[in-house]
């Protein structure tokens, strides 16, 4: 049994070797900015299909940060939605034979979780100021500085660890079950794998607005100034 | 095979099936919570269900680092060379 820790070198630029995932995740970065080119190209009015479920989608993107975060979406909306079309095409690209998801691998979820970790300190540091942004630490009393530099860090690494197991675990076990049982049996594990692949896109892109939420508004705070009179 | 490998095998296996109990129960008592929830209060399911879904992640987290433990010990453990 192959470890899923390990990756495959395709082949080497110079001296950097390029792995299979990488080369998956280029393969879809070009898909989906062609996609994006080809469906915003001609914009109208009065929308056509395409250009209707496009907006749709850019709604609910637009009334889940409205809902979780508080604060006018416009800033947030290109890096969460983005994030969340990466993630669900990566875990849905285990539907083309061959691929095996970028998501199953734990560098691209390391890199995905590192770039919420620097848009956290991005807009906190640009809606506080760095000393205000600083002061959060200090939340509710200096006590719990420590406290909350190491939960900084943890929930980042929870971030990368949910989506590295969930997606690692579905391409796993249905090879399994392939190599034990035969050709049509995983189907329905599959079809799992797709919910499964779904939700956790979802549930990273909220993560990411519950985290950025909380460095930019006073929501977090204001909260549990009323939890201290009550 | 030596004796380290075969009790990373019987860790791994400890490991991933008492890490499943603990988050069985929470996300069974989260859900049955929200269930009741919604049953008094049909009308706040969308936010209920959203809550509850990351409720759920978040809860299942625990589970899979035990699973990730699991591989490591399995795939890459430092006492096999």
């Amino acid at each position: 049994m192959e470890s899923p820790l390990v990756t495959n070198v395709l082949f080497s630029i110079g001296p950097v070797p390029i792995t299979e995932t990488v080369a998956a995740t280029w393969c879809m970065i070009a898909a989906l900015a062609l996609a994006a080119i080809l469906t915003s190209r001609a914009l109208k009015l009065a929308p056509s299909r395409t250009q209707a479920v496009l907006e749709a989608f850019v709604g609910a993107l637009d009334d889940q940060i409205r809902d979780t975060m508080r604060v006018a979406p416009a800033p947030y909306a290109p890096l969460l939605g983005t994030i969340f079309i990466f993630i669900f095409v990566a875990n849905w690209s285990s539907l083309i034979p061959g691929v095996d998801p970028p998501t199953a691998h734990i560098e691209t979820d390391a890199a995905l979780a590192l770039i919420v970790f620097l848009a956290v300190i991005h807009f906190g540091v640009r809606a506080r100021g760095i000393g205000g942004y600083l002061k959060t630490f200090a939340e509710p009393s200096f006590v719990m500085i420590p406290l909350n530099i190491i939960e900084t860090f943890t929930r980042i690494f929870s971030l990368i660890v949910r989506l590295f197991g969930n997606v690692m675990s579905g391409v796993f076990i249905i090879g399994i079950v392939l190599s034990l049982a035969g050709l049509l049996v995983p189907i329905p594990l599959m079809a799992l794998e797709l919910l499964t692949g779904a939700v956790q896109a979802y549930i990273f892109t909220v993560l990411a607005m519950v985290f950025i939420g909380g460095a930019v508004s006073d929501g977090r705070s204001a909260d549990r100034q009323k939890e201290k009179k009550s | 095979m030596n004796l380290i490998e075969i009790i990373s095998i019987f860790a791994a296996a400890m490991a991933v099936s008492i890490g499943a109990v603990g988050p069985a129960l929470a996300e069974g008592r989260a859900v049955a919570a929200a269930m009741d929830a919604i049953a008094r209060q049909p009308e706040a399911a969308g936010t209920i269900s959203r809550t509850l879904f990351v409720g759920l992640a978040m809860i299942e987290t625990t589970a899979i680092y035990c699973l990730v433990i699991a591989l490591l010990v399995l795939f890459a453990n430092p006492f096999i060379h």
